[in-house]
């Protein structure tokens, strides 16, 4: 059976268990992994075999290298299909893979099927698509909260590859890598749970209720496009057409009204719930539940309300 | 400076949009067309290098003749000129083979700096200006909300999940910029005269020397199968706060397992 190569950026991510139980459908699984990577949980999740690169050489120029070392490995193993995460620098390494290879590729895909057929979500979330790479092999990105990940223990064998990086994958150089406060939250696109503020609440310092109501639910927080151009909360929480698109189980919009543009992030989440004081706001016509009121005594009311009953 | 900005024609995000039921591409036909909405930053960010530190800005657009009507608003705000790629073979045209006509025409343009946005409201495929890097054999600095041009030497802050990173490169590069780089300024009535008499160069595949077959229908490296509209979402039940919408929406969040 043909390998299928799962790219596995540093970590371990839901998506990556995400994309182990998609290729296990397409043939054998083998993750490429730079840097450092739970191998434990690879191998718990089907991995078969696990690819290694590491060093400076390839992890701190971006995504020029790592497309390198994927092409090599392609053009040695022949695999089936290649999976990466529909993360920046994974779209970017799958970019670059296409042009070296001459090779299709599809994005931001939800499922895939034996065939290589790719289920993708387009245009707000108001299109599903079926499409197909069809020149060369599968080159696929999956988005995060796509499937359940399933388990399928595997003994992978371990192989370090070694790779000579050219001059011309080092044009751009990571010097700094600055973390910025996030807490012990799960990751936006990943969260089962978000909870999303928007220019009804008011300014920075009141994102702290809906940092409090994420924390009680266990989720991620988000924030609209006008919320996040007001200042109130970072760029790299936002939902919706120039942000992150999410897909949780829950949806918790508090003060967004539900423009197109923030509906393009998250209306494919299983519920969604609203709270708004303004009744004819668009975000009504898409919650499962929907509370007119003011968030600023809603809000607290639920918290109290969840604490109660924990 | 030498900068070129790409500029992506797509249909509005605002308005109601689907895909062609005779070939399954985006539908274009509609006359909702606008700026791709990330690439009116990156017009900013080149101007406002210009102004800083000198140079040209040219605008550089494959699309349908219909883009015309977006090169000459890119060109309001200020650029200096335009190409404009033009070829009735590009139409359906996927990433791979858009990259190969950008990279053929900004073989031509000789640019120290290439801007454009970071991702497309209509693909949002965001691969783009790593295929060109590739292609180009330049650096890419991608995602950025900060860039800072000192000499030949580039750094930009580029966004992460985590919080964001320094990256560094030399010119020539192409860099990718997200919304939160500056503030597009709006075009001035002059902007807006001047720019109807700004130079325009129209290509077709052939003077770039891309064959017809690598591009369009024929040349695409992926294929749309089927598509379906997903059914609307409805609204569900909505109480007004009376006192007790706190209570009633953790009542809901039980009932549904979530509390």
């Amino acid at each position: 059976m043909a390998e299928v190569l799962v790219v596995v950026e540093a970590g371990v991510k839901k998506v990556t268990l995400e994309m182990l139980t998609i290729a296990r459908g397409l043939g054998e699984v083998s993750a490429v992994v730079f840097g450092e990577a739970d191998q434990a949980k690879l191998a718990e999740f089907g991995a078969a075999k696990i690819y290694t690169a590491s060093g400076a050489d390839v992890l701190d120029h971006g995504a020029a290298p790592k497309a390198t070392v994927v092409a090599e490995l392609v053009k040695r193993v022949s695999p089936a299909a290649v999976l990466l995460a529909s993360t920046q620098e994974g779209k970017e390494i799958a970019g670059r893979l296409a042009v070296k290879l001459d090779n299709g590729l599809l994005t931001d895909a939800v499922d895939l099927a034996a065939d290589g057929t790719a289920t993708q979500v387009v245009f707000a979330g108001s299109t599903i698509v079926k499409s197909k790479v069809t020149k060369g092999l599968p080159i696929v990105t999956i988005r995060p909260n796509s499937t359940t990940p399933v388990a399928a223990a595997a003994s992978p064998a371990v192989e370090e590859l070694t790779v000579a990086v050219s001059d011309s994958d080092k044009l751009a150089t990571v010097t700094q890598r600055v973390a910025e406060q996030k807490g012990s939250r799960p990751e936006l696109t990943e969260a089962g749970i978000v909870v999303s503020g928007g220019r009804g609440v008011g300014n920075a310092d009141n994102f702290k209720l809906v940092e409090e109501l994420a924390d009680l639910l266990g989720g991620a927080v988000g924030a609209s496009r006008a919320a996040v151009d007001s200042g109130y909360y970072p760029h790299q929480f936002q939902v919706g057409q120039t942000g992150k698109t999410v897909s949780p189980q829950l949806y918790v919009a508090l003060g967004i009204s539900g423009a197109i543009q923030h509906r393009a992030g998250m209306q494919t989440s299983k519920t969604i719930v609203a709270v708004n004081k303004d009744a004819e706001a668009p975000i009504f016509e898409l919650a499962d539940f929907g509370v007119v009121g003011d968030l600023f005594k809603v809000v607290p009311q639920a918290a109290d309300e969840i604490r109660k009953r924990k | 400076m030498n900068i070129v900005v790409l500029v992506k024609q797509v249909p509005d995000s605002g308005a109601e949009r689907t895909l062609s039921a005779s070939d399954n591409t985006v539908e274009r036909g509609s006359a909702s067309n606008v700026i791709n909405e990330m690439d009116e930053y990156a017009i900013e960010e080149a101007l406002k290098i210009k102004e800083a530190h000198g140079g040209e800005v040219t605008v550089l657009t494959v699309g349908p003749s219909g883009a015309t009507d977006s090169i000459r608003k890119a060109l309001s705000m200020g650029p200096d000129k335009a190409v404009h790629v033009s070829d009735d073979a590009l139409h359906g045209s996927c990433a791979v083979a858009t990259s190969k006509v950008l990279a053929a025409a900004l073989g031509t343009l000789n640019a120290d700096l290439i801007l454009c946005g970071a991702e497309s409201t209509d693909g949002r495929v965001q691969v783009v200006p790593h295929m060109l890097a590739e292609r180009l054999g330049v650096a890419a600095l991608t995602g950025a909300r900060k860039l800072t041009v000192d000499g030949s030497q580039l750094t930009i802050e580029r966004q992460t999940d985590e919080g964001y990173e320094v990256v560094t490169a030399s010119t020539p590069a192409i860099v990718s910029v997200w919304d939160t780089i500056n503030e597009p300024r709006y075009p001035s009535f002059k902007g807006i005269m001047a720019a109807k008499k700004k130079p325009l160069q129209s290509l077709s595949l052939g003077e770039l020397g891309v064959a017809a077959d690598e591009v369009g229908a024929a040349g695409a490296t992926s294929q749309v199968l089927e598509w379906t509209k997903r059914p609307a979402r409805s609204g569900g039940a909505k109480v007004i706060d009376e006192g007790t919408g706190g209570e009633q929406l953790v009542a809901y969040l039980a009932t549904e397992k979530f509390v």
